[in-house]
């Protein structure tokens, strides 16, 4: 289980992240947050987003029209 | 983040931001503020029309006018308005709730919740001067955080961006 879980539901572009990010910097190193969301942009954004800040994707998966993502957080 | 542990220094981006209408006031706080989210320092500079964005109290108007391409989703349609209807009073208005309609029901971030966003996660404004000046404008009209700079100040921060973004 991830250490927090965000629901970002129903919320676009750029809030999925923006509410991921704030979550993360509760979370120590090497701790996990899993995020919910429905919009489809977050699929390539969370990708994007880790790559940039190091943060690792430990999962991206799909269930109906819920994109669930677990980042662990690296720095 | 990326940049822990090591001697390089974060990325930075700059954004000079012009435009003040409800549309246009959306790329600049929505880049700042995910910008911010991956680690970079990112500086707004608001001059001209964009000024007005750093007022306490927003209420942001767009137009029709003039902008063929914007076509709003309306009985199962995208219509647009021929630009003699925007020139009717009221029309702008009824426009400018629409688009807010739409986005509450989209879930797209509000202008103040954006700004509030940047301003909590560490973005630097800088106010124009000289707009300040021009169209009578003092600080206190402003939300806390914004400090004054000028046409040298920007050239400073964009020298040392890797990203300078013009909207």
């Amino acid at each position: 289980m991830a250490d927090q879980t965000v629901d970002a539901k129903g919320l676009n572009c750029p809030l999925p992240i923006l509410r991921a990010k704030k979550a993360l910097q509760t979370v120590g190193a090497g701790g996990t947050i899993e995020v919910l969301a429905t919009d489809p942009g977050s699929v390539k954004d969370f990708q994007a987003f880790c790559r940039t800040t190091g943060n690792e994707l430990v999962e991206s998966s799909t269930e109906g029209n819920v994109f669930r993502f677990v980042l662990r957080k690296t720095g | 983040m990326a940049e822990t542990g090591s001697e390089r220094r974060a990325k930075r981006m700059s954004i000079i931001v012009t435009k003040g209408t409800l549309d246009w006031a959306y790329p600049p706080f929505i880049l700042a503020t995910t910008a911010a989210a991956m680690g970079l320092d990112v500086t707004m500079f608001f001059t001209f029309y964009g000024l007005p964005l750093l007022l306490k109290k927003l209420d942001l108007q767009l137009s029709p006018l003039g902008n063929p391409a914007m076509k709003m989703p309306m009985a199962g349609m995208h219509l647009g308005m021929p630009n003699i209807a925007s020139m009717i009073p009221g029309v702008d208005a009824a426009a400018s709730a629409m688009m807010n309609n739409l986005m509450r029901k989209k879930g797209v971030a509000t202008i103040e919740d954006l700004r509030g966003l940047a301003v909590e996660s560490g973005v630097r404004m800088i106010a124009c001067q000289m707009t300040m000046d021009l169209f009578d404008y003092t600080l206190k009209d402003m939300i806390e955080g914004p400090e004054l700079g000028g046409a040298a100040s920007y050239i400073d921060v964009a020298t040392q961006s890797e990203i300078n973004l013009f909207i």
